[in-house]
């Protein structure tokens, strides 16, 4: 008997076919806890061998189980330990080398991006994080697919302002070195507070220290199938019912990412990690998540009432996910990148989104201040600025907030800047132009803060 | 190892989409164990739930197969396995 209803099938054909219904990632994280040496060079070599023999299934597998449940995996990556927590043998080398292994792998393996060329500061810098902060740049110029993440501020440390104000010249450093391509590099660069160990979506992913040998994360998709959802509503339904349809329609997004997450790990004999919650949206056309805000009802992403329905949408996403999956995790919260969804280019174009908006709209979801075009002469203490309010946000919310800014060179607010692919397009943004420079320059660390009196 | 999954198939109504779909099911040995079939302004729409024996014909011949039936009577047909739609919509 047919026990799924023919309204059931055509609806979930609908999803795919016409509301970009996918699986945004299938990311396999790897831990390279064995591949240390006494220099870079054969710390590649053995991260090489490593990465390309344990993720040399990773694509194919993924192929099949598209084929066979017809639901699309529009990436697969791959995830390894921060390399800082590794290279402390080879700490007196550039780490460029390192990275380029790390391209190389995920060449073979048949993945854009590779994430893990990272380092957790939010207390202090060791010699390891030293050498890889300061190959970054270099790195991100050498390498096309490798992203690279810097955890500079924690709820339980408080935040390392002296790294902040570091990570600000490094996001300079790569942009300047990657200036003939719209500063590309810092695209592939991202500074985080609470930074996760399970997060499936680049720039961010690490395969965190307290993870198996080797595990899958998956992160789900589906803006254009919520927004559909909402505009199948009547005009006039209340929030409630808008709350209710999102729950619903997470749930079955969920679900896929779970039986794909399964799958994926039983194929390839490793374990089962995390679903992660993000809407996530693409420069396509209709997968865009300030189309589902524009739904609900503001006029356009960033008017005054769209921080309220990022909330309500971040809230029914986790609502119905919890009930798809028991395995949670990674980031978790929608994503609201500006140059990778066409509803936030088109909001900041039309003058209705600004740096400031995006920062409120941060409190209340993923990963707020993501894929930023800002002049080319923004100072690096404005930078720094701006990386701390983010994190700032994070700390004190007990949630992880990041920031990745291009400062792209030569460009002025209004001009545009274009990656390509899932990066996007975007128009550079104006950031004010009062200094930062006296809070930046303290340095120090802002303490941890007190978590009990929570008001 | 026996696989359940859907056979579903939109398109312009004409004549013989059963039998081309059901012949190269049965070419593949592949079971029908139910249709539901309707047309709605002309659309012609039918899901079938379908036992495959990958033992003797592997999910992606009848795949493959199935692909050249859709481009001969130029209509969307897609087989997906059963447990995507059992996992997608019910709790």
């Amino acid at each position: 008997m047919l026990r799924i209803s023919p309204e059931e099938i055509v609806e979930t054909l609908l999803m795919v076919h016409q509301q970009h219904l996918d699986i945004r990632t299938v990311t396999l994280g790897i831990s390279i806890a064995d591949c240390g040496a006494d220099t870079a060079d054969e710390m590649g070599r053995r991260l090489y061998e490593k990465v390309a023999h344990a993720a040399e299934r990773l694509v194919p597998v993924c192929e099949a189980i598209e084929r066979e449940y017809g639901i699309p995996i529009r990436n697969k990556r791959i995830s390894v330990s921060p390399v800082a927590a590794v290279a402390g043998r080879c700490a007196r080398d550039d780490l460029t080398a390192v990275a380029v292994a790390m391209d190389r792998a995920a060449s073979t393996a048949g993945v854009d991006f590779i994430g893990g060329f990272s380092a957790l500061v939010h207390k202090g810098v060791g010699a390891a994080d030293d050498a890889l902060i300061r190959s970054i740049p270099s790195a991100l110029a050498a390498t096309e697919r490798v992203c690279s993440s810097v955890n500079v501020a924690s709820t339980r440390a408080g935040i390392n302002m002296d790294a902040v104000a570091r990570m600000a010249h490094t996001v300079k450093e790569a942009a300047a070195l990657t200036a003939e391509a719209d500063s590309v590099g810092c695209a592939k660069l991202v500074v985080f507070a609470n930074m996760v160990e399970d997060n499936p979506f680049m720039a961010g992913a690490v395969h965190g220290a307290g993870e198996a040998d080797a595990v899958i994360n998956v992160g789900i998709s589906g803006p254009g199938v919520v927004r559909a959802i909402i505009e199948a509503l009547p005009g006039d339904a209340d929030l409630t019912a808008v709350a209710e349809a999102i729950k619903a329609t997470s749930f079955k997004i969920t679900r896929a990412g779970e039986l794909v997450a399964r799958e994926a790990a039983r194929r390839l004999g490793v374990a089962m990690g995390i679903v992660d919650l993000s809407l996530a949206p693409t420069p396509a056309e209709g997968d865009s998540v300030a189309e589902i805000l524009e739904a609900m009802g503001v006029e356009r992403c960033g008017a005054p009432g769209t921080t309220t329905a990022l909330a309500l949408l971040n809230d029914a996403v986790k609502k119905g996910g919890a009930m798809g999956t028991s395995s949670i995790g990674g980031l978790s919260g929608a994503f609201i990148p500006v140059s990778e969804d066409a509803g936030m280019v088109r909001a900041v174009t039309d003058g209705a989104l600004n740096l400031e908006k995006l920062e409120a709209m941060t409190a209340v979801c993923s990963v707020g201040l993501d894929m930023i075009a800002i002049p080319g002469d923004t100072p690096a203490e404005t930078i720094a600025g701006i990386i701390s309010d983010a994190c700032a946000i994070g700390v004190i919310n007990n949630k992880t907030t990041a920031a990745r800014l291009i400062p792209a060179v030569g460009k002025v607010a209004g001009d545009h800047v274009s990656w390509g692919g899932l990066l996007g397009a975007a128009p550079v943004m104006d950031v004010s132009r009062w200094s930062s420079a006296k809070l930046i320059n303290r340095g120090g660390r802002m303490p941890a803060p007190l978590g009990s009196l929570r008001n | 190892m026996k696989t359940r999954a859907i056979v579903s198939v939109l398109g312009a109504d004409r004549v013989g989409i059963v039998a081309a779909i059901s012949a190269a099911l049965a070419e593949q040995g592949v079971n029908i164990e139910d249709i539901r079939q309707t047309i709605l302004s002309e659309v012609f729409s039918m899901t079938m739930l379908v036992t495959i024996d990958e033992d003797t014909h592997p999910f992606e011949d009848v795949h493959a197969r199935l692909a050249t039936v859709a481009d001969e009577l130029g209509m969307q047909v897609t087989l997906q396995r059963e447990d995507v739609f059992r996992f997608m919509h019910r709790v």
